[in-house]
């Protein structure tokens, strides 16, 4: 069987302009959603609160629950359906953290027992205070940055077979870093300021291949984490787990085409040949690029319809994730390395 | 071709050791090592706990003052007022001359670890600031987040919860992982509770009201008693005024019981050493007809009138106590104070059902995502396909091998990282037969196409791998709990996928071509 014939000719090249224009659109989409909203929609995990999820044995208005809340002085709490409507489930969100007499999730329990005459069932509490929601923003930006950063040396190592260079690069990155770090400049500045190093670093170095491989995984994660702010859903811890598996997944179909990409280009640099060369590479390895992201979509939608509702967010945003990674590596990677040849 | 190559053992081999490390989480047998799992699925409480250690050094502090004035008064010495200061410093004022000689000699002959700096001199009043050397006091604080530890775990022990793991995480922070915890309210009262019992004077000169409204008497400090009436959940706070002198405290006592009153309302019996028993029979023949408040983290429990000298170190904490808590309170007085209040920073709890829920969708996941795979590799690939699929199968038994070997703790997001697993690991096999097609259409034989096949495959699917293991070690090295079971799971996955996809699935191909050359692929 085949699902993508072997002669198949897409002129993905003359095409780059529309996926320019998409991707360019998109992230300012992403961008002007986490402007308007004031950054992604950190969960507790990020920056501080209480969850607490709560089943009952039938059915309960939503307003019972409330009101049950608000008598204890929880007005800003957060009542959502969770999962489907015949679970009888609810998440209470509030950014609550001090103990009562009796602990929390027990006044809680208490309360809506009062308002609603059922007792429900305490199914998961989480709290995280403050500092602790600090601290775990800094890690999972350093784990984004670390990735990143590993992900290029390999890169620019493997595909250019310039260890050193790529090696002086890192080197002189983490110097920065070091340096700015001092400065005490927030961890968002930091990451954005070394991220524009390395890309200058890669272009004046010509690494062109490092360069449209990182270009891809910035697009990538951009573009998810736009999603998630434009929809308004959590971020959470495991939507960073999501976040570096993309970074490790979507260069998967980046490295398929390059690889061929290297070995067409061989012996042929002339300038104009090239965007032949690029599509071809392309055309050849399009099966595959395309099957591989397949058997995985096909695990993450199994996931995302029957994981159960605590793993719900994750399997969206590596969804997405796959998706628009298996598109960037077509029309973002290759086109940004085309683009680095004819300089 | 030889039945047993070296190679062919030795993949053998692997598979075998994997399916024997697996065979514990479903038979009971040797080596006796189950798949480990985590709270998010068996239930449970992890909690992260800050010990503000500050409080041991400032106690430490209090200590030094209390000694420094003992001296003082045996050498005669008289001092204008030493006091703590807000950056834990002591400053201590004295009249120029013998007292500030006195002093001095005091000073180096008691307290040499101290550090002083230049006196100050003003009006004839000179004024010492003395401090702990900075080493001394994060030693100070060291050891009170041990200690604290220590203690934790000892009520936990008696708590009864069955494989607690309790550690220190970096700096004044203690993370506990309590499966299976039936009541997590409970538990967290009782490893919270600081438990610092001290007995201490009423004073009964000075009023309670006019102290609450203006400042109380020095040495003197206001404490609450908290009473429940029958049938009322609305507390009933009675104020006291408390001599700040300690005269007793917790860290003499032998044993603390729960014990009945004549109404059947439990109390908790405590005993004393025999160095508290001393104490105690001097302070209540000291103190007849005064009252002795006995005080437990900054409350009073009760303040009875000392009727006559007790002697036998026994003594009894009244309150209205259920018999949980006061079971709870005598396991803590058991096991010691706190030396320093602790404070819960972070809170996951998971009830059993929800746990059980999440092993279900999650396996229920993984099967019906299995399936599909499975099924499209088939129908895409044929036989090659079935190849894939053996390899997928090997893939998930060398997961499960691993994770029992390593003892590593499976996670709902660890079993999504094995769902993400088995998508990814038949992409090699994938990346493999695209290949072996493209080489077939060339016109090589099946043979020749098969071996260029997974050569020039090769270098690829080890780039693409070995990328995703760098996020995963990234992952496992930031991430914590859950999290870091989803970056176990893939990293064991990936190499597992490298191993089946280059190595089993390539023996199976040579197998079954070098048997049978002519057969045509079926690709």
């Amino acid at each position: 069987m085949q699902l993508i014939k072997s002669d198949i000719n897409i002129d993905f090249i003359g095409k780059q302009k529309i996926g320019f224009i998409l991707s360019v659109l998109f992230i300012l989409l992403s961008i002007g959603s986490l402007i308007v909203h004031k950054g992604p929609n950190y969960g507790i995990d990020f920056v501080g609160g209480t969850i607490i999820q709560i089943k009952f044995s039938e059915q309960v208005p939503v307003g019972k629950i409330r009101s049950g809340l608000s008598d204890i002085g929880f007005n800003n709490a957060s009542v959502q359906n969770f999962g489907a409507d015949h679970d009888n489930e609810f998440l209470i969100r509030t950014s609550n953290l001090a103990m009562t007499d009796k602990g929390l999730s027990q006044s809680i329990k208490d309360a809506v027992m009062a308002s609603t005459g059922i007792a429900p069932e305490i199914r998961r509490v989480e709290m995280v205070g403050p500092q602790v929601g600090k601290d775990l923003r800094e890690k999972a930006l350093l784990a984004i940055f670390y990735s990143l950063l590993f992900i290029t040396i390999y890169i620019s190592g493997r595909f250019e077979l310039k260890w050193i260079l790529s090696g002086v690069t890192a080197g002189s990155l983490m110097t920065a870093v070091y340096f700015l770090s001092i400065f005490n400049v927030s961890m968002a500045v930091l990451i954005t300021a070394a991220l524009a190093v390395t890309l200058a670093l890669f272009w004046t170095l010509r690494l062109k291949y490092a360069m449209g491989a990182i270009v891809a995984l910035l697009h990538d994660v951009l573009i998810t984490i736009g999603i998630f702010s434009i929809l308004d859903l959590d971020f959470s811890l495991p939507i960073i787990a999501a976040l570096l598996t993309i970074i490790g997944y979507s260069l998967n179909d980046t490295i398929i085409v390059f690889d061929r990409l290297r070995e067409n280009i061989k012996g042929s640099e002339k300038t104009d040949s090239l965007p032949l060369l690029f599509n071809k590479s392309i055309n050849g390895t399009l099966s595959r690029t395309i099957l591989t992201s397949l058997t995985t979509l096909i695990v993450l939608f199994a996931l995302y319809f029957l994981g159960g509702e605590i793993i719900h967010n994750f399997a969206f945003a590596m969804i997405i994730g796959v998706i628009i990674g298996t598109y960037s590596s077509i029309f973002v990677a290759s086109p940004i390395v085309l683009l680095a040849h004819k300089r | 071709m030889k039945p047993f190559t070296f190679k062919s053992v030795s993949i053998i081999g692997v598979i075998l050791a994997a399916v024997v490390f697996l065979l514990p989480t479903f038979f009971n047998c040797w080596p006796h090592k189950k798949i480990n799992l985590g709270l998010d699925l068996r239930g449970g409480m992890h909690l992260v706990l800050e010990v503000q250690n500050i409080k041991a050094v400032e106690a430490e502090m209090e200590r030094t003052i209390q000694e420094i004035k003992k001296q003082l008064r045996k050498e005669g010495v008289k001092h204008l007022g030493i006091s703590r200061l807000n950056d834990n410093s002591i400053l201590a004022k004295f009249s120029d001359g013998d007292d500030k000689s006195g002093f001095e000699t005091v000073l180096s002959k008691n307290f040499e670890h101290l550090v002083t700096q230049k006196p100050h001199m003003d009006n004839n009043i000179v004024s010492y600031k003395l401090t702990l050397p900075e080493e001394e006091m994060e030693n100070l604080k060291k050891m009170a987040t041990e200690q604290a530890l220590e203690t934790i775990r000892n009520r936990i022990d008696e708590f009864g919860v069955s494989e607690p793991d309790i550690r220190i995480q970096g700096g004044n922070r203690i993370l506990l992982q309590l499966p299976g915890i039936k009541d997590p309210e409970r538990a967290k009262d009782l490893i919270g509770k600081t438990a610092q019992l001290t007995f201490q004077i009423v004073d009964e000169d000075a009023d309670v009201n006019s102290a609450i409204n203006g400042t109380p008497p020095v040495g003197d400090e206001i404490l609450y008693q908290t009473k429940y009436n029958a049938g009322s959940s609305v507390p009933i706070k009675t104020p006291f005024l408390i001599k700040k002198r300690i005269l007793l405290d917790g860290s003499l006592l032998t044993d603390a019981r729960v014990e009945f009153d004549q109404f059947q309302q439990p109390q908790i019996g405590i005993e004393f050493n025999r160095k508290g028993a001393r104490i105690f029979d001097r302070i209540t023949g000291e103190n007849i007809q005064k009252r002795l408040a006995i005080v437990l983290d900054k409350t009073v429990y009760s303040a009875p009138v000392i009727q006559d000298r007790i002697a036998g170190g026994k003594a009894r904490i009244t309150g209205n106590f259920t018999l949980d808590e006061a079971k709870d309170l005598a396991i803590a007085l058991r096991a010691g104070s706190l030396p320093a209040p602790v404070r819960i920073i972070e809170e996951r709890t998971v009830g059993p059902t929800l746990g059980a829920d999440s092993i279900r969708t999650g396996l229920m996941s993984m099967i019906a995502g299995g399936f599909l795979v499975i099924l499209f590799m088939v129908i895409y690939y044929k036989n090659a396909g079935l190849i894939a699929d053996l390899a997928l199968v090997i893939n998930i038994i060398l997961i499960g091998g691993g994770l029992a070997a390593f003892q590593a703790n499976l996670t709902l997001p660890g079993i999504a990282g094995i769902i993400l697993t088995i998508g990814m690991a038949v992409d090699a096999n994938v990346i493999i037969y695209e290949r072996i097609r493209e080489e077939l259409r060339s016109g090589k034989t099946a043979l020749a196409s098969v071996n260029a096949g997974f050569e020039r495959a090769a270098l690829t699917i080890l780039d693409a791998n070995v990328t995703t293991l760098i996020a995963a070690l990234v992952l496992y090295q930031f991430g914590t709990g859950a999290i870091r079971g989803f970056a176990v799971t893939l990293c064991l996955g990936i190499m597992a996928s490298l191993f089946t996809s280059l190595i089993v699935s390539r023996g199976i191909f040579n197998f079954v071509l070098k048997n049978k050359p002519s057969r045509k692929l079926s690709i």
